[in-house]
């Protein structure tokens, strides 16, 4: 992908952050992350960003593909709860130091 | 197959499914066979069985036979259907691609070509888009329509995008050495399909006030727009 001018770059995902694993008390079930997506606050809200896709984006020291930079693929699945947080799974798990950290939530696969 | 017509309702009502409520004599009795049977004089009507095709003269006895009985799988009779076109999304509607090169431009979808993919262009002049294959679930159909009327998409399918097979090698020691450099130029045809698609779009375009502006210009979220909340 050449990105030619910096005004050219588009940003066609919402951001959004790890919040961790679902989880109980002393129990986590690390096949399922927690998201919290930008400017979603209910319930409601998260019917639309249901099944779309997610990356969470890392740099690497070593290269792999030509680049520092990986990618874990992901979706959402359902809602967490009431406030607008969403669950979601990944084709590998998320691994810890994803917690906090940002991830990108993609308009695809589309509906409108 | 030859057309059946709708079969009516089974005369056997089932009590529990596997049992019916009558007997196969009833049944006989409620299907009219004792009246099929009387009408052509006590038997069944029935047509002579098609004469066999004559078994090939000289049929040797297979070489081999295989040790164990391997299973034929069964054949694969699924035809896939395009995709189902989403309801807003209408030749001429301007859509928005969220993946891939031309990620968020915004161009005029054509038709629905017999793979499912949307056939689209930008057109070309007015952002860079050729004309192009997308998917369906990579793109956002906006409310604005482009007048179409004019252009004719006929002669598109999915063939005419079909990648050209590269030529076979042939092994020799001078292609080893050698670094052959395909030239990659694009045909004289799709370029001269390009503008035949579009000089009518462009016309249509301009008839609108801003819509080539429009075109032009890329989507982007920005901090504090919501897609959830948009109207498209």
């Amino acid at each position: 992908m050449v990105k030619e001018r910096k005004h050219d770059r588009v940003r066609l995902f919402v951001r959004g952050r790890v919040l961790g694993y679902k989880r109980s008390k002393s129990n986590q079930y690390e096949n399922t992350s927690l998201v919290q997506i930008e400017g979603v606050s209910t319930k409601e809200e998260v019917d639309w960003y249901l099944g779309k896709r997610l990356a969470y984006i890392y740099k690497c020291k070593t290269k792999k593909n030509d680049s520092n930079v990986r990618c874990i693929w992901g979706k959402v699945t359902r809602p967490h709860g009431n406030s607008g947080v969403v669950r979601a799974k990944f084709k590998t798990n998320l691994p810890p130091k994803s917690m906090g950290q940002k991830v990108r939530v993609f308009m695809y696969p589309s509906n409108i | 197959m030859a057309p059946s017509k709708p079969r009516s309702k089974s005369r056997n009502p089932l009590l529990i499914p596997g049992i019916g409520k009558f007997s196969r004599s009833k049944m006989y009795h409620k299907r009219g066979i004792w009246a099929i049977k009387a009408k052509h004089g006590g038997t069944f009507p029935r047509h002579d069985p098609k004469p066999a095709a004559p078994e090939p003269a000289s049929k040797k006895p297979p070489k081999f036979y295989p040790a164990d009985d391997v299973k034929t799988p069964v054949p694969n009779r699924r035809k896939p259907k395009p995709a189902k076109l989403r309801a807003s999304i209408t030749p001429g509607t301007v859509l928005i691609l969220l993946a891939g090169r031309f990620m968020g431009k915004r161009v005029v979808f054509l038709k629905q070509l017999p793979s499912g993919l949307l056939l689209i262009t930008g057109p070309f002049t007015v952002n860079g888009v050729p004309l192009r294959r997308v998917n369906q679930a990579y793109v956002i159909a906006t409310s604005t329509k482009v007048d179409i009327s004019g252009v004719n998409v006929d002669k598109f399918d999915d063939k005419y995008f079909a990648k050209d097979k590269k030529k076979a090698y042939k092994k020799s020691e001078s292609s080893f050495f050698e670094t052959e450099k395909q030239e990659k130029k694009l045909p004289q045809q799709k370029k001269d399909d390009q503008k035949a698609v579009d000089t009518p779009l462009i016309k249509a375009i301009e008839a609108v006030e801003y819509l080539r502006g429009y075109l032009g210009t890329k989507f982007t979220l920005r901090s504090g727009t919501k897609p959830h909340e948009l109207q498209f």
